[in-house]
């Protein structure tokens, strides 16, 4: 069955998405800076090289536990940059208001997006407002842009990933996904997990101080890590093999995804980051980012391997293996 | 896990010969693919996926009657997220609700209900699929908008239940079963005792398995044990949970408002007293009663053999759809569509392992 209109899962970061890509997007807009699909292109204007990204941020609640659509979209942005290698600089942030939005919310948005950027050191350096008719759109979107300066030596890319890499993970998975739909109408279960919402560049940064070769980094927001490896694994013509024992996911967030029939594996992060090195830098790599709180639970979570190319496969804790796979949409809740 | 293994391999040896059990339930299905199972267990035994996906089972003449009533115009149809990007004949709930048709995602019938009271000018229908694990829940909603006499609620109902099914499939005999691991969260409802004839009458050990991982492995060397003693008893693997006579109270509820009816389940065609309908006291609250609608002949595509995966008669990759016409991302028959799909399930974690 062909699909004639957009429908929601074109937006889940998995296959639909992947699929639009290649036949909307690029047969149009092809060129050799967009081709890497990467967080951020990265571009060279005088000799310096620049990461440039753009986002935006629709989330629903605009509130939830550990964060806020404010602090989500400098956070998602400065993240996009730091996976570039990106020290982040200056955003742009367009604001498109729903008419009868109460301002205090906006304020407290807008104070969000202030703390959050300074404590990254990232500047709104320009903007833009625009208000539709109520009804047209939920509360508030917003749109932002993102410069940084790459400062890793050769900026990491996911194509750039060989065989004999470490897969390093800084921390607990699922956290932000479980969090928002805690506080969604018509779920709502009371849960004490948090968004992981959170800027990495400060940890990407001692990561790079060690001078450790790091091959690419990838946060695994929408789609979850399966995407994000399974995105790799297909840019790189590697495969990848995970183990299930050492994937950190806590028992809060488990019991929620056995609850709605969801996979912790495909559910949104906001302060996670998978990095690749060679097995032999990964104990350098782990060392300095357990100085930082975002990486304290860092730790290999799998390795790279030649074969099967483009697939990654899971060693489970009963000592099984299975796939996993890129994940199709939305994610479909368990009915019995 | 490891002693379980070799238990198996022991009792599998003891047997001497090739078994196969059938794992009724959807989530089985799932939790051995997701856990990698299959691959620990002695080439001469086998798990085979049962009947006991509740979207797998729906009738695409039910899809088809959801989608002609989310077309209309004071309709809002509720439904678990499963079943919106199920195939119907020519279209899907997905597809209508990128159309404009208002179709909303409930994580229970109670959400639905609720949606009812919010919008008093629409008829809010709810589709009610699903085993003796998702029925009590619909049958309380019906009862309670009765009660309180909510005029704009109804269930579009295809309810079905289990062991009926597991029956038509024993005389059926396209598939050889040596034992059945048995739905835990069926179970919980409708107590253990549900599964005793099928031991009595066709001689099968049925054992009632959770749904962990080590919870399916002594699921299996209980029944492995039960073939080599040649014996045919219901045993509960899943004590944690399930008693003998089942949540009364669920019963009680169920058999309120249902009554036992004749039903067709996708693939497998007709069994009687497999489906529940709303008892004639309730039929107000009957979408298709209250609604007028009719169940149409419905077109499958006809390669799909769905029908044939639900009796365990084939394997997915058997299909000639499967992977190349038919995948998740563009599914043709709902064994593709629903996580707990057999064929999705095998898409998702084995598909080119078996390459």
């Amino acid at each position: 069955m062909k699909h004639e209109r957009i429908l929601l899962g074109h937006g889940g970061g998995g296959a639909l998405t992947r699929e639009l890509i290649a036949q909307c997007f690029l047969p149009a807009l092809q060129n050799p800076l967009l081709q890497p699909l990467d967080d951020s292109a990265v571009l060279t204007v005088a000799g310096q090289r620049l990461a440039f990204t753009t986002d935006s941020y629709v989330v629903q609640p605009r509130f939830f536990p550990g964060g806020d659509i404010g602090k989500l979209a400098v956070c998602g942005t400065v993240n996009d940059l730091a996976m570039q290698g990106a020290e982040p600089l200056w955003l742009s942030l367009s604001f498109i208001l729903e008419e009868g939005l109460p301002l205090a919310d906006l304020k407290r948005i807008v104070d969000s997006i202030r703390v959050t950027a300074a404590s990254v050191g990232v500047t709104v350096v320009t903007g833009d407002t625009k208000v539709v008719e109520r009804g047209h759109c939920d509360g508030l979107f917003i749109n932002t842009a993102g410069i940084g300066r790459i400062v890793a030596n050769e900026p990491p890319g996911s194509a750039r990933v060989p065989p004999g890499d470490a897969v390093i993970l800084n921390g607990f998975l699922g956290e932000h996904g479980v969090a928002v739909l805690s506080q969604r109408e018509g779920i709502g279960f009371s849960t004490r997990v948090t968004s992981d919402c959170a800027p990495l560049w400060p940890l990407v940064k001692l990561i790079l101080e060690t001078g450790a070769e790091v091959h690419a980094m990838r946060d695994p927001t929408r789609g979850g890590l399966a995407a994000a490896v399974c995105d790799i694994a297909h840019a790189a013509g590697v495969g990848i093999r995970l183990d299930e024992r050492a994937l950190p996911i806590n028992r809060e967030v488990q019991g929620a995804c056995d609850l709605l029939g969801l996979d912790p594996l495909t559910i949104a992060n906001e302060g996670k980051f998978l990095l690749f090195c060679p097995a032999s830098q990964a104990d350098r790599v782990l060392a300095a980012m357990r100085q930082h709180p975002l990486g304290k639970d860092a730790r290999v979570i799998g390795e790279v391997v030649d074969k099967p190319k483009g697939m990654v496969l899971l060693r489970t804790t009963i000592g099984g293996e299975r796939i996993i796979d890129l994940p199709t949409g939305e994610d479909l809740p368990r009915i019995c | 896990m490891k002693t379980l293994v070799q238990r198996i391999k022991q009792l599998a040896a003891e047997v001497g010969r090739d078994v196969q059990f059938m794992e009724v339930c959807g989530t089985h299905t799932m939790a051995a693919f997701r856990s990698g199972l299959p691959r620990l267990l002695p080439d001469s035994v086998r798990l085979i996926s049962g009947p006991g996906c509740p979207v797998c089972v729906t009738d695409t003449n039910y899809i088809d009657a959801a989608i002609a009533l989310c077309r209309r115009p004071d309709v809002i149809v509720a439904t678990f997220g499963d079943l919106v990007r199920v195939p119907g004949s020519e279209s899907s709930l997905e597809q209508e609700r990128a159309a404009g048709a208002t179709v909303r995602i409930v994580y229970s019938p109670s959400n639905a209900l609720a949606l009812a009271r919010e919008c008093p000018a629409k008829q809010v229908v709810f589709l009610g699929i699903g085993f003796e694990t998702t029925a009590p829940t619909v049958a309380w909603s019906i009862w309670k908008a009765a009660k309180d006499g909510l005029a704009n609620y109804s269930v579009l109902c295809a309810h079905k239940t289990m062991p009926h099914a597991m029956e038509a499939l024993l005389k059926d005999h396209a598939v050889k079963i040596d034992g059945f691991m048995c739905p835990g969260h069926v179970s919980v409802i409708t107590g253990a005792q549900l599964y005793r004839f099928i031991c009595e009458e066709y001689r099968i050990p049925c054992v009632v398995s959770g749904f962990e991982p080590w919870d399916m492995l002594k699921t299996i060397a209980m029944l492995l044990a039960q073939v080599a003693e040649g014996r045919a008893e219901v045993e509960v693997e899943y004590s944690r949970s399930v008693s003998e006579q089942g949540n009364q109270a669920a019963q009680r509820l169920m058999d309120e408002v249902f009554e036992e009816c004749d039903v067709s389940w996708r693939g497998i065609g007709t069994i009687p007293r497999s489906g529940l309908q709303l008892r004639p006291q309730y039929a107000a609250f009957d979408a298709a009663h209250r609604l007028g609608m009719r169940f149409s002949e419905a077109r499958v595509h006809p390669g799909c053999r769905c029908g044939d995966v639900l009796r365990g008669v084939l394997t997915p990759p058997a299909c000639q759809l499967f992977g190349t016409a038919c995948t998740p991302l563009h599914p043709f028959g709902p064994c593709m569509v629903s996580a707990e799909g057999t064929c999705a399930a095998y898409f998702k974690y084995e598909k080119r392992a078996a390459a």
